[in-house]
């Protein structure tokens, strides 16, 4: 099936052009990616001047010329040992968008958890799909979830049944090898009631070509079920990295976000959480770490829209260079969810005179007997601090970049992944002293 | 203990120095030999830390008149990194609280930057806890102090503890201590100063910082200076410290 409609700017048209409908004969499916393509097709690329989008130029993604992707390059699981998190014997390798199940492993786990490819997975678990997939991340008004979801093709489902704890983390890793291709990464994660589960989804870069990432993930966490959730982004500095996560939580549900972005030229990232049922408990987490000439996106979506529920929000930013973070933290409290109890926290560190911030907190409560707070600072290296440490021998770039590090640990330190908190703690070290000395 | 042809460790003449726009020092005078020990008092805000601060050279502090030398060099010549590289020490009179920094890596930072500018080995971090644990029982420190942020929510007389604790891992030529006993509760001074005592030796030398007498009775001085608006005005004895608690500091402003 071919777009009938002509698309409202030339580079959707570019990405939709010889786009062909993925035939897998399962009807619910055809309908989803149509309707998604009618979408994608009607939506216009997004300004500075929508609202939404204020801070965000993403012009220079609009001039990225594709290509389609040459068949997937031939990379060793040796090349991806520095992304994968050894507590994760469960992982699921994307390149260039499309599963490689020669470096992935998913066998071993116990009878209840399932992680494996969309392709595999209609057959055994088509109705928890049909139930969920394209239901959560909607695409009516959001083009980039339109496109991806009219792509939809492939992509990772984890599944974890009731009551039943899937014993290691599960890491899906996006990984990008090709100049000016698109990749739309998709993963779908149930659990169902009682269940628990820690995935780690991971976007990274092989080298630094310019390509574009345009993801969607949607997490179903069921009655009094539990997610932990980290995401990587950890894509090529030229790159592009747009991304749609939507969470629905049922009853006393709990969900953690541990979001840390490190990569791209400019990316982001959309995390809509909402509560379907009362009492649940939710964290989320941010640390944006960027430099040179780096932008970097959050909006983020906290949607009580039940009683009881509870969300803890920490999102810092840790801006060098000409770099540019943008955060808005959005809290709805929607009528009837008395006793929500709400904290957001927006921290931002400037390590140069070039660098911005731009954070809004953004609150509308609709209902009386709640407790919402929510704060943001922006600011410099403590002088202070700097001058303590120097006056113990540290010299000045070890003492910034300590303190930098410092700054980004409080994020870093609560990731449910020992290795990972090593990993990227020590990354962030190695970027400090990047972002240290630009 | 005072030994006439002992090396001067530092020799300050006339110090003058500004913080914001402000002239506070006015000309300080002061010879610190090896194994001595100075103690500095004098009222509220008559520039003690603001000379401690200079003289480890803290960014907001301006020099604007005088010299240093600290074991011979300019001191002003070298960055504050270089001077306690060299072996310059100021315990803090208000030590800065890092969150997020363990203590223990601070620390251990801290020693191997020192270890490798005088050449010797670096430690890693099993050995370090080891050889942190030893400094800290001699100060009576609770181990646990090493799993937390530097400072974080450290108690007055806390702070202090690990300030001397640096002093102890760092093992300085001239330890510049600001108010270490402000804070301390009776026990905890005995052993703090019983701490420095122990670390003090013939090669090296201590100023102390304090407005009272009985941190004096522990770490007995060789000299006591009393500073008044930004100079010394009155130097003596370890007895002036007595005279000082009994009499106040009008009679020295008198007499200056
Ligand atoms: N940034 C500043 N701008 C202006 N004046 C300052 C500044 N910092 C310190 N001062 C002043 O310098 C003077 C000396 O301060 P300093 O801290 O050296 O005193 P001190 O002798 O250590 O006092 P204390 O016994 O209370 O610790 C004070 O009058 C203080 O107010
Ligand atoms: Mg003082």
């Amino acid at each position: 099936m071919m777009s009938a409609v002509v698309a409202t700017h030339p580079y959707i048209e570019a990405l939709l052009k010889g786009h062909e409908m993925p035939r897998g004969g399962i009807s619910w499916l055809d309908e989803r990616r149509a309707q998604a393509l009618e979408r994608a097709n009607a939506l216009t690329v997004p300004t500075t001047r929508d609202e939404e989008w204020r801070f965000t130029d993403i012009t220079p993604l609009t001039k990225l010329r594709f290509r389609p992707a040459r068949a997937t390059p031939q990379l060793a699981i040796s090349d991806l040992s520095r992304f994968l998190a050894p507590e994760a014997t469960v992982h699921l390798t994307f390149v260039d968008g499309v599963f490689a199940p020669e470096l992935s492993a998913n066998a071993g786990l116990p009878y209840g958890t399932v992680v494996t490819s969309f392709a595999a997975a209609l057959h055994t678990h088509g109705a928890v799909i049909e139930q969920h997939l394209a239901r959560h991340a909607g695409f009516e008004k959001e083009l980039f979830a339109a496109l991806n979801t009219c792509h939809l093709r492939d992509g990772a489902f984890v599944w974890v049944a009731r009551n039943r704890k899937c014993p290691t983390p599960v890491q899906i890793l996006f990984v990008s090898t090709q100049q000016e291709t698109v990749a739309y990464p998709r993963i779908l994660v149930v659990a169902e009631a009682g269940a628990e589960c820690t995935l780690i989804e991971d976007h990274a870069g092989l080298g630094d070509e310019a390509y574009f990432s345009d993801a969607v993930t949607e997490v179903a966490v069921g009655e009094g079920a539990c997610v932990r959730h980290v995401r990587v982004q950890r894509d090529a500095r030229a790159a592009f990295h747009i991304a749609t996560c939507a969470v629905a939580l049922a009853k006393d549900a709990r969900y953690a976000s541990h979001a840390v972005t490190l990569g791209a030229r400019i990316s982001r990232h959309n995390l809509n959480v909402t509560q379907q049922g009362e009492g649940s408990e939710v964290r989320m987490d941010g640390l944006a770490l960027i430099s040179g000439r780096q932008l970097a996106d959050t909006h983020t979506l906290m949607d009580h829209a039940c009683p009881n529920g509870r969300s803890r929000q920490l999102h810092k930013c840790i801006v060098g260079g000409a770099a540019h973070a943008v955060f808005n933290g959005k809290i709805v409290v929607r009528p009837g969810a008395q006793l929500t109890d709400s904290a957001q926290e927006s921290r931002n560190l400037l390590l140069s005179g070039k660098a911005q911030v731009d954070t809004k907190p953004q609150l509308e409560i609709f209902a009386d007997d709640v407790k919402c707070s929510h704060g943001a600072t922006v600011g410099q290296l403590d002088q202070e601090q700097v001058f303590y440490l120097r006056s113990r021998g540290l010299s000045p770039n070890r003492a910034r970049n300590l303190l930098t590090y410092a700054f980004g640990a409080e994020v870093i330190d609560r990731i449910p992944v020992p290795s990972l908190i090593e990993q990227l703690g020590e990354m962030v070290l190695a970027r400090t002293q990047v972002v240290g000395d630009a | 203990m005072i030994r006439p042809d002992a090396k001067v460790l530092l020799e300050v003449k006339g110090l003058c120095a500004k913080v914001g726009g402000v002239e506070i020092l006015k000309g300080i005078d002061l010879t610190v030999r090896a194994g001595e020990v100075h103690a500095v008092m004098g009222p509220n805000g008559s520039g003690k830390s603001t000379f401690a601060k200079a003289l480890a050279g803290h960014p907001s502090y301006e020099v604007t008149g005088g010299s240093v030398a600290f074991d011979g060099r300019d001191l002003f010549a070298l960055a504050p990194e270089e001077r306690a590289r060299r072996g310059l020490f100021l315990g803090f009179q208000y030590p800065v609280e890092i969150p997020g920094v363990s203590n223990s890596a601070f620390l251990r930072l801290a020693y191997n930057t020192m270890q490798a500018a005088r050449g010797k080995d670096e430690l890693d971090p099993l050995e370090f806890d080891d050889f942190a644990r030893g400094k800290m029982k001699l100060l009576d420190m609770d181990p646990g102090f090493l799993d937390r942020s530097v400072n974080d929510g450290f108690s007055g007389g806390e702070k202090k503890r690990n300030e001397i604790l640096q002093m102890a891992l760092l093992e300085p030529r001239l330890a510049i201590l600001d108010e270490t006993d402000s804070g301390l509760d009776i026990d905890a001074l005995r052993v703090v100063a019983g701490g420095i005592n122990h670390l003090h030796g013939p090669g090296d030398a201590v100023v102390l910082v304090t407005h009272y007498q009985r941190m004096l009775n522990y770490i007995v001085p060789d000299y006591v200076h009393v500073m008044g608006g930004g100079r010394i005005v009155r130097t003596g004895g370890k007895d002036l410290a007595f005279e000082l608690e009994s009499r106040g500091y009008d009679w020295v402003r008198a007499a200056a």
